[in-house]
């Protein structure tokens, strides 16, 4: 009886190879490997074929080749005589700049915004909402065009300015404003700022310390800005002020080609950066303003109501309460639009802002023809920023996750 | 003697306080109820005074309505015909002038009703499909994803469309390497699944020759090239290929990336994680300027193609990631009940789980499309001419160059766009709302 069952069990274990679920998922992933193969051999093939018969070099040679083409702004040391590797540097700090600058303003804009939507006053949540839907649904590169071609063609021409306090000039060519010159002893205040920020940890660690011990508040945030702000000032005033601006030059005279502001003088921003900038913070922000209302609201409203139980300040409650809790909503979805925003910084080739898309994949495509190797390089910088990016976004989930037994 | 005074009946409610009821109530309560409140009234009227006036007035007050060119946009001091003093706003009759190229584009004059058809039909179609009482959505949706492209393929292009040799022999190794798997089944299993898998062999096949034979079909029509399409046009061809095309990807790879298979699994993740890290603009630089390089000699794409191709892998990364949530959001015991029923992975998935999935995703998949909407755009600068390169492209007309030219060119543009996206952002609310009655709180 016993080996009956057991024969059985033996034929039922014996299924054919065909419907066996590990045979079948070997055959298959075999097939997938083998087509993925073949798929990666024939772009690889065509790809040498076409570039011999197209005579295109191929390698990254081309990296040391001279430019011989002026990029309007620069962030490092940069002349026609630089190389394409330059170039590459040149495109890719402008890119983190624009992303940088238009991440901390988009943060700005948006945290407000998505507060305001939720105010209990109507004219400030109606202006928040029509801003939002808006901006929104209007395609990002018609926005920057907008602000390029519309907004900052209607300021003053070339050879003339509109000027705030004599000190903030703006025309067709950008604004100009007075550029600083630290000079030596300068490098004294910087760490001034320095010590202050980690006077200011000191304090704030004191505080929660006292608090803790008992009860009684600190100012914390009013002591931070005396020491990182006030410490600096007493001292730079003490060592004699060892910073003096450099005015940019205006010429209403001579020669009308020559006149207007002159390249080198003063700080400069290109409308192109400003156009970005604009455009960028105000689009992404409209998203980051429906995150942090979401992130907002899926903090239940019994936490308001026993913070006001418990007798705490609305602002406390907000800054205390809701805040640190709708964070942890909050910081998934905005890091991608921060990587949002960084990806879409690469419009900037429609309006020629020397980005890394613009300059590199751009000019520098076109001088050498060598497609292959600046589309991987450009591509490989966005992958890089991104795949960091979501690592950082592991790490943070895991440290925020809710620990719960 | 007391005098007791015992009420019979209740007193007359007292009206609410004035300054809680009608329009003084509510502005008490919604504007003025602490001092930051009136501050931020104040400040929300300020910005809307600063913003609102000017619009309209660019918009309608100042605009002018009717001219033949740019010089009626213009002040006499400047050349045309407007009283100096008199402030300009928008020029519409630009827009007027331009509306057709907005539209279609360089697309002949007398081949636009090929156009106005393929729309009509998919506006015809789409509408029963988007309203959730209509009934017959599964013949429809065939219908619209199955027929349509074709019937737009063959509209716009003017059908006629040979397939070079090297496609053909691509469709007999498929149709080979179909054969073999049915008789290698025949061969090893029962009798009844022989007949499905050749039921399904033989439909594709079917599909096939009617897709070739229709579209290699000589109609007589002109045959429009694709640099002559331009405008809205292009802007809801390449979207909604787009979607279109990256939905059946988006759902292999989803199902890829949840799959048991190492090399399934990796295979799609790197994919998606590729094409969701890089921005869409070096997604169609390498379209335009590597897809050539990987082709075999002699085969050649159009740019329009080219750049379908690559929105077309783009896309399908996002929707990947899309139906993956939906997948997510099915329970286990609804994978345990199908297999538990002795249903295969393919029947599990196409009649359990993917059906309920896609529907918990319609939402998504809206956003997604917004998405790509608006991403269109970005064709202009390879060289295509959607809506907003139409636009771009008209200014530099000196017949209507104006100093109002390019700001009615864009407030145009926008009001388009806003409106199709706002149309489908609410759409996508309404469905939402829609899906989620039952588990609502």
């Amino acid at each position: 009886m016993s080996s009956d069952i057991s024969d059985k069990a033996d034929d039922s274990s014996k299924v054919s190879i065909w419907n066996d679920p590990k045979a079948r998922g070997i055959f298959f992933q075999v097939i997938l490997v083998a087509v993925i193969a073949y798929l990666v051999w024939a772009l690889v093939d065509n790809t040498i074929r076409n570039l011999e018969a197209r005579k295109i070099a191929s390698g990254f040679g081309f990296l040391d080749t001279t430019a011989s083409f002026g990029i309007n702004q620069v962030l490092i040391n940069y002349t026609e005589a630089s190389s394409y590797g330059a170039v590459f540097i040149v495109g890719l700090l402008n890119t983190l700049l624009v992303a940088g600058v238009g991440i901390l303003f988009a943060t700005i804009i948006g945290f407000s915004v998505g507060i305001m939507r939720l105010s209990k006053n109507w004219v400030v949540a109606k202006i928040a909402t029509v801003y939002i839907e808006v901006l929104r649904n209007i395609p990002l590169l018609l926005q920057i065009f907008f602000w390029y071609f519309a907004v900052l063609r209607a300021v003053p021409d070339k050879r003339s300015k509109a000027s705030l306090f004599d000190t903030f000039n703006i025309n067709v060519t950008g604004i100009w404003m007075p550029k600083p010159l630290p000079q030596d002893g300068f490098n004294i205040v910087v760490i001034a700022v320095l010590i202050g920020i980690v006077l200011a940890f000191i304090v704030k660690k004191w505080a929660k310390k006292r608090q803790a011990a008992t009860g009684q508040q600190f100012p914390v945030i009013w002591a931070s800005l005396g020491l990182i702000v006030g410490l600096p000032f007493v001292i730079y005033l003490i060592s004699g002020s060892p910073l003096e601006w450099a005015y940019p030059e205006f010429r209403e005279t001579g020669s009308r080609l020559r006149m207007g502001f002159q390249l080198g003088t003063g700080l400069q921003i290109i409308p192109e950066f400003l156009a970005l900038l604009f455009a960028l913070s105000l689009y992404t922000a409209t998203f980051i303003a429906e995150i942090v209302r979401a992130g907002i609201l899926a903090v239940s409203y019994g936490q308001t109501e026993a913070a006001s139980a418990l007798g705490i300040k609305n602002s406390h409650t907000l800054r205390l309460i809701i805040i640190p809790q709708a964070m942890r909503v909050i910081i998934p979805p905005l890091t991608s639009q921060y990587l949002n925003l960084t990806k879409n910084s690469s419009l900037a080739v429609a309006i020629a802002y020397p980005d890394l898309v613009s300059v590199f994949a751009g000019t520098v495509l076109n001088q050498t023809g060598q497609a292959v190797e600046i589309i991987m390089m450009t591509m490989g910088v966005y992958l890089t920023i991104s795949i960091v990016t979501s690592i950082f976004m592991n790490w943070y989930n895991a440290t925020m996750a809710l620990v719960e037994r | 003697m007391v005098q007791n005074y015992v009420r019979t009946k209740m007193s007359p409610d007292m009206a609410p306080p004035a300054t809680e009821t009608g329009i003084i109530g509510w502005v008490m309560k919604n504007l003025l109820s602490s001092w930051l409140s009136v501050v931020l009234t104040v400040f929300g009227a300020y910005v809307i005074y600063l913003i609102v006036p000017g619009v309209v007035e660019f918009a309608i007050v100042n605009a002018i309505w009717v001219g033949k060119d740019g010089l009626d946009c213009r002040s006499i001091a400047d050349g045309g015909r407007v009283q100096d003093g008199q402030a300009i706003g928008a020029c519409w009759p630009y827009v007027q002038a331009y509306f057709s190229q907005f539209i279609y584009g360089r697309y002949p004059l007398e081949e636009r009703w090929r156009v106005d058809i393929a729309m009509f039909v998919g506006v015809v179609s789409l509408i029963p499909l988007l309203i959730p009482t209509i009934p017959y959505k599964r013949e429809n949706a065939i219908f619209l994803l199955g027929v349509y492209p074709f019937l737009v393929t063959i509209l716009l292009t003017g059908g006629n469309i040979g397939i070079g040799n090297g496609a053909w022999g691509f469709l007999a190794i498929l149709m080979v390497l179909g054969v073999g798997f049915v008789v290698f089944q025949a061969k090893t299993t029962q009798s009844i699944q022989i007949s499905s898998g050749l039921k399904i062999v033989a439909a594709i096949g079917v599909a096939i020759a009617i897709v070739y034979l229709a579209l290699g079909f000589d109609y007589g029509m002109l045959d429009v090239e694709t640099p002559l399409w331009g405008g809205l046009l292009v802007t809801l061809v390449v979207a909604i290929t787009g979607i279109v095309a990256s939905f059946p990807i988006g759902i292999i790879l989803a199902l890829g990336r949840r799959s048991e298979m190492p090399v399934a699994r990796l295979v799609s993740v790197i994919f998606i994680e590729f094409w969701r890290g890089v921005p869409l603009i070096t997604v169609l630089f390498m379209s335009s300027v590597m897809l050539p390089l990987f082709l075999p000699e002699g085969v050649q794409f159009d740019k329009l193609l080219r750049v379908l191709i690559g929105v077309t892998l783009f896309s399908a990364a996002y929707m990947a990631e899309t139906v993956r949530g939906g997948l997510q959001a099915i329970s286990r015991g609804q994978y345990e009940g199908a297999m538990a029923l002795g249903l295969s992975f393919w029947q599990m998935m196409g009649l359990i789980i993917l059906p309920q999935a896609l529907k918990l995703v319609i939402p998504g998949i809206v956003n997604a499309f917004i998405g790509l909407f608006k991403d269109t755009t970005l064709v202009l600068i390879v060289g295509l001419f959607d809506l907003l390169g139409q636009v771009q492209a008209s200014f530099t007309d000196p017949v209507w160059s104006s100093p109002a030219t390019s700001h009615t060119g864009y407030l145009f543009a926008a009001m388009v766009f806003w409106v199709f996206c706002f149309g489908m952002s609410r759409y996508s609310i309404f469905m939402e709302n829609l899906l989620h009655r039952g588990h609502k709180r």
